[in-house]
């Protein structure tokens, strides 16, 4: 079942959209901020609100990136592996983040602390290469500056 | 100041976001008051016409002609998205615009909705862009406060809805049909042309699609008039132009220029030429979906046609520069993964080939070419060509490759030759 | 209609405007490959595969490729097939889809069928370049119907399309992209839509295959054919039935432009296996043991000499009626169903044949622009017409299109402009029906409430029409009146399914208040109104009939009437003879029990509930002594010849017999083949029997053959076994022997109407019901019908079997309250379930599942707490 919080957040969106249906990203959205992914109930959930099928909503969330249809970690780290971070050495922080964390990219840690996933093109290609974690981004990578951003996410 | 810069000469030098009050004290919402006062829809698309706006989101569309398909006798509601999406790796413009001065993009769009008779209007941003979004919505917040948006604007009978819509991210959602799809709560695959937005957009309904940086030069072509924004610019298209560069230059950046400034001017003066040790290759000058210029396109100047006349297209504006010590089929590999990755799956073409190309050139990287494989990937580009697939994703694939087939052959070869990649 | 001049490499032609040039130049029988566009479904332009090269003008010598689905035709346009260009992307399409298929036709149940390999072949790609690994996917349990093979999947979108888009479905999706689009449910599951199977056809390679079929496979060109009539409900849909080695191993579409158009629903695709099931009679039964067929005959004929009463059956053909009619005399002949059904279906026919309303077909009913449909679970109780008033919701919405010069075969463009708006759909029935999510309304009333609503709306449009129309009526009544009347083409929707007499009158006075309003009944079994039209008595004056012997066609007696009744029928005759197809509580009553050909075995007509009469051919000869029901009653040689006996002795009936020609009926001197030229093994599968390969079975009953001998042509759509032509093996090789894309086949479509309207319209009906009134501690026992479960035959399929429902007892949730998860009715514990908006005083129950079978529903009851 949806929280209350959950339920009232995806009912504020309802006005912007003309039909429900239309809000079920935005939905989507909210469920996994509050349970950090959509598993099979949360799609049930919403579903029941939405009055969608649980296929109907799935079709929507694995085509988008952004909507995680497996458990990640407490912090999502997006490491840019497109054009102007690869030239600028992405390759190289990708590896060191994964010999680091002890996981390929698209894994989560043991302890359940991050996972490492690579993303399209993160629109700072001026200060690559580049990286998000959760909400934060961080520019000009190099292994030691990672080390030490890291160690700010508990 | 050497050059006006409407766009970016506002800006906190902090990097914060100009609020209301700044933004007014800049001029802000003059334009809105101006067009909402005295100005028919028809003389504001006809102002922008004039003015020679082209849309920046890649395609160079005139601005005012696009609002002017919007007929009078059109249907309500009607709708108007900003597309922020800003997916096309190698682009870093929007996130700008969106970061630092939110309600110039508020009262461009309100001004395009006042001009197409807009009822709605959404700012697709991209889900990554968290900053953007706070900001953008909070600016929204004072808008409606302060009576520039919702009903009855500045007590003008003219009323506008705007909502801000973050992205649950693919490439696709940049492509203005998907993100239509996207928009309302689907997939985002494209949807057959015609009928067009214009007449059957968002909802079924008729809507006006324009990029960000369109958006934003809206406010000060209607402030200062379209004979001054014609005046900024060193070429036939209209105003300033938000250029970029990244890759192995000194000076990485986004420089708002006249537009038509040539490429060598912003490589050398801005971006401070190549880095100690390396040498200028090649570029794409607006993305990832347009073709490698090299060296003898330096003096070309960075507008719509120019580019176009050089073989490439001026895209987004924001270079990618090649330099010597960067494999291209490297950098190929990872731009048709890119492509290959964010193919929506719905025609072939796309969804097979670049599947394919991808792994043709990761092999290739790994030493594992193969003879032919050139005329394979050469053949997928004219596979991929403007209308043989359902939208213009794979043809913005096929202009990295087909170009790098043309000036870095060699490089190819060797990797089939050497069955190894030089650079590695 | 203006047509327009298109150059197709350099000829002219004769082009629909209104149309795309794929759907043109398939018209012209151009061989044009193509994937995602689907005749009944329109254009995506998703595939690429039918890519042409178009010229601006005459001098235009370099053209480009544009992708003909998506290309209107347009006077003067110049194309080129056979472009160099354009077969070099087609040949670029097919490579790419193939990129990831596993070429596993020999073990795939598509292979020979399959338009993929078609299409492969008509490209002429035929070399593999691509090296790399291929994708692969997890296959899922769709349940007992339908097969999931996902690494053939080509990503069309025909499967999704059909099923969401088309059927209304909502489990089935794509998920995914890029190149690893997956089409399937969210999880493992049966898949909930009705017309699920039909995914095996519109799928154009083998991942969505025949489960049933599977289990007893042959490839198509090793079947031997037949064109046939589904048996099991009273649309009458056009199948092609298709055996092997004695056994039947599957059923097809076979497309007739009026009837079922490229769609079945899965009771009639699946229900065929009760044909090989456990329950068939194969030998004559006399006096509990098996007999050889010369004494079984002998003694059915010294009965029938005797003091005899024959009852017929709604599930017989008109041919096996008319045979016992004939063998016990045409006054000690009954209709074998209960007076009140009997009834119903007279005042169906009455209101058909006297009333100027006229009954539309299926397709006629997808261009209904408003429907009322009163008192019809249609998807339970005449699947196929859901599917059919599905589309009519998209009628109006597509006007709109229309006015913006959208051409109504872009799909998608049409559904975006539509986005969620339907065309005016009313349901007024007790509880909720599968087609509710496509209704502008839906009303659940008790059925004198819903004929009520009727002659409310019926009143509302003709003040002439009898009127009681209370305030809680009128709102709905306005809205559906006011839509029926501003619609171009109303339909109203209406049957026998509640038993309600009152109800079919309504919807009687609603068309008749409704000038050019269609009217459609369902009626409950494949013959139920060629039966009723032979105007016999009901069983319940047979109940009365003074006579040694009864003689029962193909009729379970105790599905009926109540056991009880039956069970002292039975007992009153010294004699009891029943001839069927599978076992049955009746035929365990019988002294003699003669088998009798199921419908795949047999020749015979049906006349379904537009009034259609059809024929059906044998797909395969029964093992002797199986025959047709008419030829163990009656001394008749052939079928023609009781025809022509029938339409001499019920001369309103004629027409039927010119369903299809007879058997003397030639092409070119030769009969139409059963079997593709292609069959294969005719000399070697009996040599185990006898090394002389045996000469073919003749067929003196019909001109078809039981070999791949004869016509290669088209023959009259009647007689057409399958499709096929060179180069199109899979089922799109219908579009070659059609007059029209979708539209009528080159020799008409198949079957007679024989019913057609009055001109005159009759007094309107006047008896209105009083409202229901609840009672205390009593309910009112509803038939509720279920497309599996609920009809007899299809019962005896496997698959079919484990989708039936458990008997249930449904309340409205408020009263269910006072129970638990069981009651007592009728004497026996039964399960309760909730049906939310089930008005009170209401009792559902499944119909034709014991112990509800032979109930005469509506009844009341007492329900009780489990004791
Ligand atoms: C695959 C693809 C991705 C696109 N992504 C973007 C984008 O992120 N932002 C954008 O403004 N336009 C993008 N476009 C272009 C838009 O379709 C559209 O042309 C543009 O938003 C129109 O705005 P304009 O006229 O103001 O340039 C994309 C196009 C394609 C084919
Ligand atoms: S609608 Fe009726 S006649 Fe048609 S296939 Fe289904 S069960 Fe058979
Ligand atoms: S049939 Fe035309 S694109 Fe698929």
């Amino acid at each position: 079942m949806l929280t209350a919080e959950e339920r009232a957040e995806i009912e504020a969106e309802f006005p912007r959209y003309p039909n429900r249906k239309a809000v079920c990203i935005d939905a989507m959205k909210i469920v996994q901020k509050h349970r950090g992914w959509l598993a099979d109930d949360a799609l049930r959930d919403i579903g029941e609100l939405l009055e969608m099928s649980a296929a109907d909503l799935d079709g929507v969330a694995t085509f988008y990136n952004l909507l995680f249809r497996r458990p990640v970690g407490r912090h999502v780290i997006y490491l840019c592996d497109s054009v102007s971070c690869w030239i600028m050495g992405s390759d190289r922080q990708c590896k060191h983040l994964s010999e680091r964390l002890k996981i390929e990219p698209g894994e989560t840690t043991a302890d359940g602390r991050f996972t490492l996933l690579p993303v399209v093109c993160l629109g700072a290609c001026d200060r690559a290469p580049v990286m998000m974690i959760d909400d934060d981004t961080h520019f000009d990578l190099n292994p030691e500056k990672i080390d030490g951003i890291l160690e700010r996410y508990g | 100041m050497p050059y006006e810069k409407p766009l970016t000469g506002n800006m906190r030098p902090d990097g914060e976001a100009l609020d209301r009050q700044a933004y007014e004290r800049a001029g802000g919402y003059e334009g809105l008051r101006k067009v909402l006062k005295g100005m028919t829809p028809a003389a504001v698309a006809g102002e922008v016409k004039n003015s020679n706006l082209r849309g920046r989101g890649g395609a160079g569309f005139s601005t005012g002609l696009k609002w002017s398909f919007i007929s009078e006798r059109a249907p309500h509601p009607r709708y108007l998205v900003a597309n922020g999406d800003e997916m096309e790796p190698g682009t870093f413009k929007d996130r700008l615009l969106v970061e630092r001065d939110p309600h110039q993009l508020i009262e461009g769009m309100a001004i395009a909705g006042y001009a197409t008779g807009t009822d709605v209007a959404y700012i697709f941003l991209r889900g990554e862009y968290k900053v953007g979004g706070q900001r953008v919505a909070r600016a929204i917040a004072e808008a409606y406060e302060a009576g520039y948006l919702g009903r009855n604007i500045l007590n003008s009978g003219y009323s506008l809805e705007l909502y801000l819509h973050m992205s649950a991210g693919r490439y696709m959602c940049g492509e203005e049909t998907g993100m239509l799809n996207a928009l309302e709560g689907k997939r985002a695959n494209p949807r057959a042309k015609p009928p067009f937005p214009p007449a059957s957009g968002l909802f079924g309904k008729p809507t006006t699609i324009n990029n960000v940086e369109t958006l934003c030069n809206v406010p000060h072509i209607i402030r200062n008039g379209a004979a001054w924004y014609r005046g900024l610019s060193k070429s036939q298209d209209g105003g300033t132009k938000l250029y970029g560069a990244s890759g192995k230059v000194n000076r990485p950046g986004l420089w708002e220029l006249p537009m038509g400034t040539t490429i060598r001017e912003i490589l050398d003066e801005h971006a401070g030429g190549m880095r100690e040790g390396h040498r200028f290759r090649g570029l794409l000058p607006g993305g990832a979906s347009t073709d490698f210029l090299t060296e003898q396109h330096l003096d070309v100047a960075m507008d719509f046609n120019e580019v176009q006349k050089a073989g490439s297209r001026m895209g987004t504006g924001t270079m990618i520069i090649l330099d010597d010590k960067t494999c291209p089929v490297g950098m190929l590999a990872n731009l048709e993964h890119f492509f290959a990755q964010e193919s929506c799956g719905w025609c072939t073409p796309c969804w097979s080939g670049l599947a394919w190309v991808e792994r043709i050139l990761g092999a290739m990287e790994e030493g594992r070419g193969q003879p032919g494989d050139l005329d394979k990937l050469a053949f997928q580009t004219r596979f991929w060509a403007p209308g043989h697939t359902f939208c213009a994703l794979a043809p913005g694939a096929a202009e990295p490759l087909q170009s790098a087939l043309k000036y870095f052959r060699t490089d190819f070869e060797r990797h089939i030759t050497e069955k190894r990649c030089p650079w590695k | 209609m203006k047509m327009a001049t298109v150059y197709v490499d350099g000829r002219a032609y004769e082009m629909d405007p209104k149309q795309n040039l794929l759907h043109a130049c398939l018209q012209l029988r151009m061989d044009l490959p193509y994937f995602c566009w689907h005749p009944a479904m329109g254009s995506v332009g998703a595939c690429r595969q039918c890519a042409v090269k178009q010229f601006k003008d005459e001098s235009d010598q370099h053209g480009r490729i544009v992708m003909a689905c998506m290309t209107p035709v347009a006077e003067g346009a110049r194309i080129s097939i056979r472009d160099p260009e354009a077969v070099e992307f087609r040949q670029a399409i097919i490579e790419g889809l193939m990129l990831n298929h596993p070429h596993d036709c020999p073990v795939c149940d598509e292979g020979g069928e399959c338009h993929l390999q078609d299409m492969t072949v008509m490209t002429g790609h035929d070399y593999r370049r691509y090296t790399f690994e291929k994708r692969t996917f997890r296959n899922q349990y769709l349940g007992p119907l339908v097969n999931h093979e996902m690494n053939r999947c080509i990503q069309c979108y025909r499967c999704v399309r059909f099923y969401r888009e088309y059927a209304g479905g909502n489990d089935l999706n794509s998920f995914s992209l890029r190149n690893q689009v997956f089409f399937g449910r969210d999880r493992d599951g049966v898949l909930e839509n009705e017309f699920a199977g039909n995914l095996v056809e519109v799928c154009p390679t083998g991942v969505f295959t025949d489960a049933t079929l599977k289990r007893h496979y042959t490839r198509k060109w090793d079947l031997q054919m037949a064109p046939s009539v589904c048996v099991h409900c009273g649309l009458g849909c056009n199948i092609t039935a298709a055996e092997r080695y004695g056994m039947l191993r599957r059923l097809v579409n076979r497309y007739n432009g009026e009837v079922n158009g490229y769609f079945l629903c899965d009771r009639g695709r699946f229900g065929y296996e009760f044909v090989n099931s456990e329950r068939r009679v194969r030998q004559p039964v006399l006096r509990g043991k098996p007999a050889s067929a010369e004494p079984a005959l002998e003694h059915l004929r010294e009965l029938a000499g005797g003091s005899v009463i024959g009852i017929g059956s709604p599930r017989a053909s008109l041919e096996s009626n008319f045979a016992l009619r004939s063998l016990v005399g045409a006054e000690r002949f009954y209709a074998g169903v209960p007076g009140a059904q009997s009834r119903l279906l007279k005042q169906m026919v009455d209101v058909l044949r006297n009333g100027p309303a006229r009954t539309p077909s299926l397709r006629e009913i997808e261009h209904c622009d408003a429907v009322l449909i009163l008192g019809e679970d249609v998807t339970n109780t005449a699947p196929r017409m859901a599917l059919s008033l599905r589309q009519s919701v998209r009628q109006q919405p597509a006007e709109i299109a229309e006015r913006m010069r959208v051409p109504l075969w872009m799909d998608h463009p049409v559904r975006e402009i539509a986005q969620d708006q339907k065309g005016p759909l009313f349901i007024a029935t007790p509880s909720p029906t599968r087609l509710d999510d496509a209704a502008a309304r839906s009303h659940r009333a008790a059925p004198d409430d819903v004929a009520r609503l009727g002659f409310a709306v019926s009143h509302l449009l003709d003040q002439g029409a009898p009127a009681d129309l209370p305030d809680a009526l009128r709102g709905p009544a306005e809205e559906i009146a006011q839509a029926l009347k501003s619609a171009k083409r109303p339909l109203i929707v209406s049957g026998p399914s509640l038993g309600s007499a009152a109800i079919i009158q309504a919807a009687a006075n609603v068309a008749w208040a409704l000038p050019g309003a269609a009217l459609a009944f369902t009626a409950p079994e494949s013959n139920s109104i060629g039966l009723s039209l032979m105007e016999a008595p009901a069983l319940d004056a047979a109940l009365a009939a003074e006579a040694d012997t009864a003689i029962i066609l193909e009729n379970d007696l105790y599905r009926r009437l109540p056991a009880a009744v039956v069970d002292e029928f039975l007992a009153r005759f010294r004699h009891v003879a029943v001839l069927d197809c599978v076992e049955s509580a009746t035929t365990a009553k019988a002294e003699l029990v003669l088998p009798a050909a199921a419908f795949a075995e047999a020749d015979g007509s049906l006349v379904n509930s537009e009034g259609r009469a059809q024929r059906f051919f044998q797909a395969l000869l029964p093992t002797a002594p199986i025959q047709e029901s008419w030829r163990w009653l009656g001394e008749w040689e052939t079928l023609d010849e009781i025809l022509g006996a029938m339409a001499s002795a019920l001369p309103h009936l004629a027409t039927a017999a010119s369903a299809a020609p007879g058997a003397s009926f030639r092409m070119d001197g030769a009969k139409v083949p059963r079997s593709p030229h292609r069959y294969s093994g005719r000399t070697a599968m009996l040599a185990q029997i006898d090394v002389h390969e045996p000469k073919p079975p003749e067929d003196r009953d019909s001109p078809l053959s039981f070999s791949m001998e004869g016509t290669p042509d088209q023959p009259p759509s009647a007689l057409q076994p399958f499709f096929w032509t060179p180069g199109w093996n899979s089922i799109q090789a219908v579009n070659k022997f059609q007059e029209e894309i979708a539209g009528p086949l080159r020799q008409g479509d198949a079957g007679v109407r024989i019913l057609e309207p009055g001109s005159q319209r009759p007094p309107f009906f006047d008896q209105i019901p009083p409202p229901f009134q609840a009672r205390d501690g009593e309910w009112l026992l509803t038939p509720l019908y279920h497309i599996f479960g609920s009809e007899e035959l299809s019962r005896l399929a496997p698959g079919i079997a484990q989708l039936s429902p458990q008997p249930y007892v449904a309340l409205n949730p408020e009263e269910a309250g006072q129970f638990g998860g069981e009651v007592d009715l009728l004497g026996q514990r039964i399960s309760l379930v909730r049906i939310a908006d089930l008005p009170r005083g209401l009792a559902g129950v499944p119909v034709g599942i014991p112990p509800f079978a032979g109930l005469d529903l509506p009844m009341w009851s007492r329900i009780s707490r489990p004791s």
